[in-house]
């Protein structure tokens, strides 16, 4: 027999109506505006951008506002969201060779075509909270250094030189790149939808495994080759013109890991590389996602397979943390009918258990007498 | 006219008016005084281009998510087509983007609408690029050795 219950209505309608209340906070203090989040919180806006998968500020200005700044719910948003519009078609790749730097770092070399161009970062301050921001101080804006800028040359075209890094091989004009929004998860999964999956993948998730594989698990030894961080034009071919057509421009952060490899029967010792590129300033994220993605190479390049951090599955089934927060939370809705069959089969387990250790007690006790 | 030159000067307008601030376009529009009469062909409609770059920066393409864009084309009483799309979910600067492109199908017009109107935005832009460039190379580093010893 199955008996349905219903119930929770009017609940879960004043239940919404409070966290409305809450959500709003105290009404004497000003209701926070999209262009205060998207302009000060901007590196918790883009890492909703891309967690989310959908590059528009303002929808996740908006998402984080509706969400009380918790990240999470306001990504399951965006991905909402985004299932409600069409899809129109696809950028031509975007060239982050050609990009508007805002900074560029390398590890590998100090004095790199291009130069340190260190940014608006965080590096190099001292963690001391600045208490003036309780107020709202003034805030002078950012100087500004003329003359001929160099151009800003890829790292891995300076070690390419003398062949002492991988290239990223021949392109298949021919190949599409899989969409994992289209197509159902299969593993092997290819590099292409691997980063698609990364690119979007949970940010702490990501930093765990990264951080793992640095202590050891699965061996790597990185090098930051380049971290850039920039705009980058878009454009989209229209069919109705015959042309690309430019849209606008993102901003992005990409990262190249550079990794020692001992060579292998096809290949001779060289550099390898992970790859990460993240909407917006995304810089922890970028560089996490280029470790995994160095990581999950480890059967194309022959390494023993040991670690979690190169275990396609265990990696790409878990760092989406929209599907990991719903089996996580769905735990909180209602068991009632599946708690009640496993308290009966746990009520019989346990009176055939005291049945047994009753009569070997009795047993005992005879075999004493 | 040369299909390679209109095809270029089309795409440079293009990228000036998917970049450009909607209050800046409109300021500019109504200085032109043009109102012209025009039909929706289609949208303007919001949907979302998947977005894509390029393993290791240079290698096969792969999906790196999505972007919402707005799309629209229109049709002047000439006949003319005009197209736009643009990043992000402005209906209406989309929509005058597409009569902008309609009526830069006249060679006549598009000089004055490249003058009067994309060339000032696009100096706009560059501008402020420049800024930028500069910010950021005040922030590069300058690496000195310091001597130590006698040699």
């Amino acid at each position: 027999m199955y008996v349905a219950v219903k119930g929770g209505e009017a609940a879960i309608d004043n239940a919404h109506r409070l966290l409305a209340d809450r959500r709003r906070g105290d009404r004497s203090v000003p209701a926070l505006t999209l262009d205060q989040i998207t302009e000060q919180l901007a590196i918790g806006v883009d890492r909703v951008m891309s967690e989310g998968s959908l590059y528009d500020r303002r929808l996740a200005a908006l998402a984080m506002k509706q969400a009380r700044g918790d990240l999470i719910e306001a990504i399951f948003l965006v991905r909402a969201y985004r299932t409600t519009l069409p899809r129109f078609g696809h950028s031509e790749p975007v060239d982050t060779g050609a990009m508007l730097i805002e900074r560029r770092v390398s590890a590998c070399y100090k004095d790199l075509p291009g130069g340190q161009l260190l940014g608006p970062t965080f590096d190099y301050t001292h963690r001391l909270l600045d208490e003036d921001l309780e107020g709202d101080p003034q805030v002078e804006t950012g100087l500004q250094r003329g003359g001929i800028q160099e151009p800003v040359m890829r790292v891995a075209d300076i070690l390419d030189q003398e062949g002492l890094i991988e290239d990223d091989g021949a392109i298949d004009p021919a190949l599409e790149p899989g969409d994992i929004n289209q197509t159902p998860t299969e593993f092997p999964m290819s590099r292409a939808m691997r980063l698609q999956s990364l690119s979007r993948g949970d940010e702490g998730f990501l930093l765990a495994l990264g951080y793992s594989t640095q202590r050891g698990y699965a061996r790597s030894h990185p090098f930051v080759g380049e971290i850039r961080i920039g705009e980058v034009d878009v454009d989209v071919f229209m069919p109705e013109l015959g042309f690309a057509v430019p849209v606008g421009r993102i901003q992005v952060t990409e990262c190249q890991m550079v990794n020692q490899f001992k060579g292998s029967a096809k290949a001779p010792p060289q550099f390898t590389r992970g790859y990460g590129l993240v909407f917006g300033q995304s810089e922890r994220k970028a560089m996490a996602m280029s470790l995994c993605d160095r990581a999950l190479r480890a059967e194309e390049l022959g390494e023993d397979l040991v670690a979690p951090p190169q275990d396609q599955e265990f990696v790409l089934s878990h760092c989406d943390n929209v599907q990991a927060t719903g089996f996580v939370e769905h735990l909180k809705l209602p068991h009632y009918v599946d708690f009640q069959a496993e308290l009966g089969l746990v009520r019989t387990m346990r009176a055939e258990y005291e049945q047994c250790t009753g009569e070997a007690v009795l047993e005992t006790r005879e075999a004493a007498e | 006219m040369n299909i390679a030159v209109d095809q270029a000067a089309r795409r440079d307008r293009m990228a000036v008016l998917a970049r450009c601030s909607t209050e800046r376009l409109n300021s500019l529009w109504a200085k032109l005084g043009l109102q012209p009469a025009h039909t929706p062909l289609r949208g303007p409609e919001a949907g979302l281009v998947m977005l894509r770059g390029r393993i290791g920066g240079t290698g096969e393409p792969f999906n790196v998510g999505e972007a919402t864009v707005t799309r629209a084309s229109v049709t002047l009483e000439d006949g003319s087509v005009g197209h736009a799309m643009a990043l992000g979910r402005d209906h209406a600067k989309v929509r005058l983007s597409a009569v902008i492109d309609a009526l830069c199908r006249n060679a006549e017009m598009a000089a004055r609408i490249d003058a009067e109107l994309i060339q000032p935005m696009r100096q706009e832009l560059e501008v402020a690029d420049e800024t930028r460039r500069q910010q950021t190379a005040a922030t590069r580093v300058d690496f000195f050795t310091m001597v130590r010893g006698e040699d």
